[in-house]
């Protein structure tokens, strides 16, 4: 199939960038969409110009790192599918593909397709973990965790902190993302220890990053690859009350 | 014990302050203030429904709820406050917004996102012309005087009479109305989502608060609607 692709071309964060519009031709059905940009790319180089630059690696839907909007979707048109998941037969021969960077200010471009999403590391760093003496390997029985905890915390784990939530969400908030990780660790018994300290810490540090605010449109739930509820932003929302009220008691 | 009240005061007012300056602590005022707006228009059309029992029975209401000038100022100056609070916080939450989306994109349709949800900043705002409007029209009086000074005949102020008077104007009616429609706008999103600000909202509990704030807002709108179309047609005079 041939496309017509409008992909937006910025040199750094600097300068202003532009829609640069290519021809893919022969795309066949069955690669995936940054195959697709390969090609394209390949052709770029046998004619000497810049590539296109595009963040990706493990390419099985899983790490995270590929992402970009695609005819104004993060990740494009398929549900709970990440862009290198995404196949070209849900395109047809003709289409034009406007290709753009997640937009938010918490992530700068870098180049091109490539945005900085270091804000959600230093979220992490400010209390996404469990802290845990060193020593030996505890018995994997040892506490006992309820099913029902362990499945809504091990729904909230498949965040893999692409940013599509920010890149959805009209006010670019970080709620979903951070909910995840709120959810993940304090749902268990390992992580609960810390739930208080950690819910105030990455509130503030997601606030201070300059992310926007929760207007619970659900956009982010709808094009998160993950399926990540809105449920973790509600559970999220009573465990910052309740961590506000005993922080002020004790 | 002075020095525990003390520290106990001071983390009051800490407390307060991380409230205001953290976004989810924004969303609570949010949430509180709206759901506190919320139940007064509930009251204030189950009150307002008394017009179809007759002058003497919303009179009386009326004279009752003016009886007592420390409660009547009171809830005004609460109600005040209370609308001041959800405004300013949410023009504050709205400008924090902007700066983090300042470029949007180039093609496609906001995901997932409703009518009602991307409008509540411009319904809220001409909600807030009405209201300014509304008083106006029946509490302070600078839109037609001559309302206030109207008098039954036990010398109460007929405020059966100044609601007739005031919707026969078709063209005010017909605001009263379009703002009706925004007033549905805006709780059919907010209602619902105030609960989810809270945290008291979850997957299996949506649709129920989904429905609530969807029903509440319709029923809201056609008692409201109700009674300047009764009067525009003749039903009650």
């Amino acid at each position: 199939m041939n496309l017509t692709l409008r992909v937006w071309r910025q040199k750094n964060a600097k300068t202003s960038g532009q829609f640069v519009t290519y021809q893919a031709t022969d795309i066949s059905a069955e690669m995936s969409f940054l195959e697709m940009l390969d090609v394209v790319n390949e052709e770029l180089i046998k004619k000497g110009e810049e590539q296109i630059a595009f963040d990706h690696d493990c390419r099985e839907g899983i790490c995270g790192s590929c992402g970009m909007v695609i005819n104004g979707t993060p990740h494009g048109p398929l549900s709970a599918t990440t862009t290198c998941q995404l196949h070209m037969r849900f395109f047809k021969d003709g289409d034009t593909i406007t290709i753009e960077p997640w937009r938010a200010s918490s992530f700068p471009i870098i180049k091109d397709l490539v945005v900085d999403r270091t804000a959600f590391d230093r979220i992490i760093q400010s209390g996404g973990f469990v802290s845990v003496s060193t020593g030996g390997a505890p018995d994997g029985n040892a506490i006992p965790i309820p099913k029902e905890d362990a499945d809504k915390a091990m729904d909230a784990a498949q965040c893999i902190g692409c940013g599509a939530c920010v890149a959805a969400c009209k006010n670019a908030s970080a709620m979903l993302f951070v909910s995840a990780k709120v959810s993940h660790l304090g749902l268990l018994p390992q992580g609960h220890v810390e739930a208080d300290r950690r819910v105030l810490n990455m509130v503030a540090t997601m606030d201070e990053e300059g992310f926007g605010n929760c207007t619970n449109t659900g956009s982010c739930e709808a094009a998160c690859p993950k399926e990540i509820s809105l449920d973790n932003i509600a559970r999220m929302n009573r465990a910052y009350a309740k961590a506000l009220f005993k922080n002020k008691l004790a | 014990m002075a020095a525990s009240a003390e520290s106990m005061q001071a983390s009051s007012a800490g407390l307060i302050l991380r409230l205001w300056q953290s976004s989810i602590g924004k969303k609570y005022v949010m949430a509180v203030t709206g759901l506190a707006l919320f139940l007064f228009v509930i009251v204030h059309l189950a009150g307002n429904l008394q017009i179809y029992l007759g002058p003497y029975k919303i009179n009386e209401y009326a004279h009752l709820l003016k009886s007592t000038p420390a409660v009547l100022w009171g809830a005004r100056a609460g109600l005040l406050a209370i609308v001041a609070l959800h405004i300013v916080t949410a023009l504050q939450l709205t400008a924090a917004n902007r700066k983090a989306r300042p470029a949007g994109y180039a093609v496609g349709k906001p995901v997932a996102s409703t009518f009602a949800q991307r409008t509540i900043l411009v319904s809220g705002l001409v909600l807030l012309a009405f209201i300014i409007f509304h008083l106006g029209h029946f509490t302070i009086g600078f839109v037609d005087p001559a309302l206030l000074d109207l008098r039954d005949i036990y010398g109460r102020h007929d405020v059966y009479r100044m609601m007739v008077n005031g919707f026969s104007n078709p063209l005010v009616s017909i605001f009263y109305i379009v703002s009706m429609g925004l007033l549905l706008l805006h709780l059919s999103h907010g209602v619902s989502s105030l609960f989810q600000s809270l945290g008291l909202r979850s997957r299996k509990t949506f649709r129920f608060f989904d429905r609530l704030a969807k029903g509440a807002a319709v029923l809201l709108f056609l008692g409201n609607c109700s009674i300047p179309l009764s009067i525009l047609l003749g039903i009650i005079k």
